[in-house]
């Protein structure tokens, strides 16, 4: 049951880690971007976003929004009544935030890459979608491993939260274990050391990453 | 009708506030008593020291904060008949004390962490003056090794305690009433969900706000001498 939750546990983390790098690309851009309305949007996206803290936004994703989705439909005449999936809002919440945190992570690595890369790609004729394609990106994403790894690291430790809204992850399949066997100190026990698994295992893997990333890199 | 719902249960949830200001100021600085000792024990050379010291800070930082306050408040539940043995069960039976408990060890391991990198920051030269100078152990932990790995690791142990005011809406969730504890009552009663938790998010950024603030000027007090803007 536990190793159970555990699946859904890195389930619910990589469909919010894939959520949140999409939304950091997106979001590194806007704050990029020449416009000036977008690069405030997106700074407010970041600041309000990693002001509040994740619970506050887990409640507010699964409980406000289908009730203010209601009522706005109750306004325009309609009746109807919404409840969102648990999996679906806890991964677009947790996405969403996290988002928020590897957008800054993101900004850093694009600033990273030298400009003189993307000035000899214009050079050799390429048009700037091309260049982000071939030239940016590749190279960001060198520079993002490290701090992806933390939001990473960070994000799998979120999950946990979830369980208050009953998704049936592996904390709340622990809280049920230790409800129904009286033995609350073995049950967390052992899911603190699935998710200290979890932690170790990603730690290597980045690890790996990493080195294969820089295996073009010459060091000192 | 939402502003009305806001303005009366303001009251609450500016208690609520206290209550969440109270259990993170209360953490810190505990932590931070904490975390000092435990950052020197983690440079140290001697493996039976930096060894446990290590051991804490690994499983700490590598689990779910929510798990380390579940365990501690109704793990502790396991071992009524030690804790009270030593007649310490009244304590773990408060929902309050457990939170307090459970936020300062994991803000300590966080923060020994950081310290650890401030203390290694410290340039090695300095060091090596303060030992031509005659000073050793202590006088020299206490004189400059300390206060410069503080201010290297400042900015870092701001985000921390940042990260530790946001986390501690998570003790909500044992009963203690901080700011999403009430919003999460009022909430359930009125079913305004979005104007309650937003309102309770607006709290917190304003709380989060006034940390920066306070931090930052610590920071500019602390390396004034480096002409840092607050």
């Amino acid at each position: 049951m536990l190793l159970k939750g555990a699946r859904l546990t890195i389930y619910v983390g990589l469909s919010s880690m894939a959520l949140a790098v999409f939304l950091g690309l997106i979001g590194a851009l806007c704050k990029l971007s020449g416009s000036r309305i977008i690069r405030f949007l997106a700074g407010c996206y970041t600041t309000v976003v990693r002001g509040i803290p994740e619970l506050v936004l887990i409640l507010l994703v699964y409980y406000g929004v289908p009730t203010l989705i209601q009522d706005i439909c109750a306004l325009l005449g309609y009746e109807l009544y919404i409840s969102l999936n648990p999996f679906i809002s806890g991964v677009a919440t947790i996405g969403f935030i996290y988002g928020a945190f590897s957008t800054e992570v993101f900004r850093g690595a694009y600033m990273a890459v030298p400009k003189g890369q993307i000035e000899a790609a214009r050079a050799c004729g390429m048009p700037s979608v091309l260049t982000f394609r071939r030239i940016t990106l590749p190279q960001m994403m060198r520079f993002a491993l490290p701090g992806l790894g933390n939001v990473w690291m960070v994000l799998i430790k979120a999950t946990a939260l979830i369980s208050v809204i009953q998704l049936p992850e592996l904390m709340r399949n622990a809280d049920i274990a230790a409800r129904t066997t009286h033995k609350p100190f073995t049950f967390f026990f052992v899911a603190s050391l699935i998710y200290l698994g979890i932690t170790i295992g990603s730690n290597i893997l980045q690890q790996w990453a990493e080195n294969r990333a820089n295996r073009g890199v010459r060091r000192a | 009708m939402a502003a009305e719902l806001i303005l009366d249960s303001m009251p609450r949830l500016l208690q609520g506030t206290w209550t969440t200001i109270q259990l993170t100021g209360l953490s810190v600085v505990i932590g931070f008593c904490l975390a000092i000792p435990l950052s020197v024990m983690r440079v140290s050379t001697l493996r039976s020291v930096w060894m446990p010291v290590y051991a804490f800070i690994f499983y700490f930082r590598g689990t779910p904060l929510l798990v380390q306050i579940f365990l501690i408040y109704y793990g502790s539940g396991q071992f009524q008949g030690f804790l009270s043995d030593i007649g310490l069960w009244s304590l773990f039976q408060s929902a309050w004390f457990c939170a307090v408990l459970s936020l300062t060890l994991n803000t300590a391991a966080y923060s020994a962490e950081i310290f650890r990198g401030g203390i290694q920051g410290v340039p090695f030269g300095e060091v090596e003056a303060a030992r031509a100078c005659g000073m050793s152990g202590a006088l020299l932990y206490r004189r400059i090794i300390l206060p410069k790995a503080l201010r290297i690791a400042w900015p870092a142990y701001t985000n921390e305690v940042i990260f530790l005011l946001q986390a501690s809406s998570l003790v909500s969730i044992i009963t203690v009433m901080d700011i999403t504890g009430v919003a999460r009552v009022i909430a359930a009663r009125s079913f305004a969900f979005y104007e309650i938790f937003i309102t309770a998010a607006v709290f917190y950024l304003v709380l989060v706000y006034g940390v920066l603030f306070v931090f930052r000027r610590i920071e500019h007090r602390i390396s004034a001498h480096l002409k840092v803007s607050p």
